[in-house]
């Protein structure tokens, strides 16, 4: 039994966490949170030296050729400092994407761009309020030319290209569509976490390629959103290790009644119930790492159970976050509010945690796994 | 990362694996585990579970991580584990050695004397003599070093008074382990004692108590004008707090969240009622309450595998243990409540009047059990604030105060 990073990995860890300290502290994500700017840009190429956004794209294609268990380490940090760059589009979404269904000739045009950084990639699949499914796209290809609506994108507004999610001849399909092209109209939306941008993108006769097989899409959606999943589920922990770190030491250090806030049952135990969650969280993304980089079919159910408690634990921890901090926990100073905010859009971007427990359910119901 | 075994470790699956194929019979999927902690233990059962003991002692299998002077074989702590899941497939008599083995012989090798291990290790090992653990008392639950029952030192003896209580096995054990104050006038950790007392000893009395569930696994014992040998007393008089602490770390690594039912019989529930026309199991809200239970059962798992990967890499296990039990036994407890209410009007039927022969019924009886045994929901938060997180601890009423002076109720 090693159901466990190796030493290898954890080094890597360890260079990516020094790596933030220094040049992500919270200051950075607060700068973009409060200005105009949509991502942090020198975080973006230093991230690119440090081989992050290639991290798994084969070494022909211009990237580092690790494997998902490193690309897991790195997630863990992003999350922890909370990058505000788009790495979990670029990375998790539209990477995995072209790994998984790119031609040759699109793998040789996207993927050396996008370990450079020099390209940001998107994945646009919601349309409106609701549930995003498969089911109810509405964004149409036809001879290679792409109409309709995408909003919320993530990154949308600084991506380069997006993988879109569209009905074709064949049924619904992935396509490639670069953004900075006739046709394509987009803009900036307002964003829940303003650390991380969203945009409305609107295609009207864009030019866009084939992703994979024509009426692929569902299958690919689903493919590329069990990946990003478990990706995801290692930032929300990192970033839920954070806010609980940071809400023991303040804890710790505040006294009222002549004693730290941190020795009251009525805290401690919670704080108790919240470091339960936190390791559940961690248990079950290492289980969706394992899956991933290991290709097994029970990708599917880990990637679930990894989304599920990294999506519900980063919530709750945030959540007491802003309680157990009283009063500051409120006032736009403290950084409270990027784990609150930040919790709540990572858990909507992905699939909300009721849509991955209806998709394990169907999984699990007729499997007899237990 | 992998499940896998080392090749170290596959050798040694192997080798347990042909030595239970040889003297065991595998289990079948429709085997029921019995629970020997709600029923009254027969004696064929204790026959039985001494001859499985007897045997697994004879073959060197028995108690492995002790040292092989005492019939151990000196065996890692994940070789330990890897034995327990293999023996698990087999059918084999409920073990009613847990406590004796789990608990009395780690603490007796720790901190007895060379006479006292000699005297009672193999035997325990062997399963020719039972051990129970005589710890808690009626006014002692959480707060365990609050016991009162006493012992006296007279001659070469100590008499003991007193009562304890939720005492496993007590009926048919030969040895106890038993902590006492021997001195209520210094602070209530300082004034305790640890013994081992013949469960045979007159003045010993020992009655059932009956549980929610109707079960009758547990004792009360009482204790009067019993005479315990010195040479029967372990470590220094008044270090008992220290060797109870031992025994209740391996009670806690022993203790685990099971029993619970599996999220399968759950999944057969729900497909078998139906609700507004249709199975339970299409119904939205039934899939989100089943995703949640399975989210978390598996994260136990898959926490308690991050736990054999720190055995099999030669790491102790801390109180980061307690994780299983507190979240294993209160998703239980949500889950028994959640497939009897699925079953509608019939879910207030019970036994073999209710769906799946009131498995979940019964669950929902013995579960409160578990929150509160080895160590309640709250003394594990406390455990995991404390000794995890390193949070202050609790401000304490009683600390430094001589424990006759301690108060026990409100003021008169």
């Amino acid at each position: 039994m090693n159901f466990d990073f190796s030493d290898d990995q954890k080094l890597l860890q360890k260079t990516a966490r020094d790596y933030l300290a220094e040049h992500s502290p919270l200051t950075v994500c607060r700068e973009v949170l409060e200005t105009d700017q949509p991502y942090a840009v020198e975080l973006w190429k230093g991230a690119a030296e440090m081989g992050w956004q290639g991290a798994v794209i084969p070494e022909e294609f211009g990237g580092a050729g690790f494997g998902h268990l490193e690309l897991a380490m790195i997630a863990e940090e992003v999350g922890r400092a909370l990058a505000p760059i788009p790495f979990s589009s670029s990375v998790y979404f539209a990477t995995e994407a072209i790994l998984k269904a790119g031609s040759d000739a699109q793998k040789k045009k996207y993927l050396p761009a996008l370990a450079s950084g020099e390209a940001i990639g998107t994945f646009a699949l919601a349309e409106k309020p609701g549930q995003s499914d498969v089911e109810n796209v509405e964004a149409r290809v036809s001879g290679g030319k792409l109409c309709g609506t995408k909003v919320p994108v993530p990154d949308g507004d600084v991506a380069t290209f997006a993988v879109v999610a569209a009905q074709g001849d064949g049924g619904l399909s992935l396509y490639l569509v670069d953004l900075d092209t006739e046709g394509v109209s987009r803009e900036s939306i307002t964003s829940f976490d303003p650390s991380r941008s969203m945009a409305r993108v609107e295609f009207s006769d864009a030019s866009a390629e084939l992703l994979g097989k024509p009426g692929e899409g569902a299958a690919l959606v689903s493919h590329v959103l069990d990946r990003a999943a478990v990706l995801m589920a290692f930032e929300q922990l990192g970033a839920a290790q954070a806010c609980f770190d940071d809400t023991i030491a303040f804890t710790q250090g505040r006294y009222a009644f002549g004693r730290p806030v941190a020795s009251f049952q009525a805290i401690k135990h919670r704080l108790a119930d919240m470091w339960c969650e936190l390791e559940l969280a961690r248990s079950n993304a290492y289980y969706g790492a394992w899956a991933l980089s290991n290709e097994e079919d029970e990708l599917t159910v880990a990637a679930c159970i990894a989304r599920i408690q990294a999506s519900e634990a980063f919530d709750d921890l945030a959540v007491e976050m802003v309680q157990m901090h009283g009063g500051v926990g409120y006032t736009w100073e403290y950084d409270c509010h990027l784990f609150y905010r930040r919790a709540k859009l990572l858990a909507a971007v992905l699939g909300t945690p009721a849509v991955w427990k209806h998709k394990l359910i169907d999984r699990i119901a007729d499997a007899g796994e237990d | 990362m992998d499940f896998n075994d080392t090749p170290e470790e596959a050798t040694f699956r192997a080798e347990a694996r042909a030595w239970l194929d040889a003297n065991a019979e595998l289990r079948r999927p429709d085997d029921r585990p019995a629970d020997v902690l709600s029923e009254r233990t027969s004696p064929e059962i204790i026959a039985a579970s001494q001859a499985w003991q007897k045997k697994k002692a004879d073959g060197g299998w028995a108690c492995l991580t002790w040292p092989t002077e005492y019939g151990g074989r000196a065996a890692t702590s994940i070789q330990n584990v890897i034995w327990g899941q293999e023996e698990a497939r087999y059918r084999t008599p409920p073990n009613i050695f847990g406590i004796g083995t789990g608990m009395c012989g780690p603490t007796i090798l720790t901190h007895g004397n060379d006479d006292q291990k000699a005297k009672w290790i193999p035997k325990l090992l062997s399963g020719e003599e039972i051990w129970c653990q005589l710890f808690s008392e009626p006014s002692a639950g959480s707060d365990l070093a609050g016991l009162r029952s006493t012992a006296v030192r007279d001659g070469d003896d100590w008499v003991v008074n007193g009562q304890k209580i939720w005492t496993t096995g007590a009926q048919f054990c030969d040895w106890g382990i038993l902590v006492v104050r021997s001195d209520a006038n210094v602070a209530k950790h300082s004034g305790l004692t640890y013994f081992v007392v013949d469960m045979h000893s007159p003045g010993v009395e020992i009655r059932p108590i009956t549980q929610i569930n109707r079960g009758q696994g547990f004792n009360e014992v009482f204790f009067t004008d019993v005479r315990i040998p010195d040479a029967h007393r372990i470590s220094e008089v008044g270090n008992g707090w220290a060797v109870a602490i031992t025994t209740l770390m391996n009670e806690r690594a022993s203790i685990g969240g099971g029993g619970g039912g599996s999220v399968n019989d759950l999944i057969r529930l729900a497909k078998s009622v139906e609700i507004d026309g249709r199975p339970a199991i299409e119904d939205s809200a039934v899939r989100q309450q089943i995703a949640r239970f399975y989210t978390r059962i598996k994260g136990v798992k898959m926490t308690g595998n991050r736990t054999l990967s720190a055995l099999s890499q030669g790491k102790t296990p801390g109180p980061e243990a307690s994780l299983g039990k507190l979240v294993g036994a209160k998703v239980a407890q949500e889950m028994a409540s959640f497939a009897i209410e699925l079953q509608g009007a019939a879910g207030a039927l019970d036994r073999d009047a209710a769906a799946q022969g009131g498995d979940w019924q019964g669950r929902y009886l013995a579960i409160p059990g578990l929150r509160i045994a080895g160590g309640t929901d709250e003394i594990l938060r406390n455990i995991i604030s404390e000794r995890v997180l390193g949070l202050p601890p609790e401000s304490r009423a009683d600390k430094g105060i001589a424990f006759k002076d301690i108060p026990t109720g409100p003021p008169s």
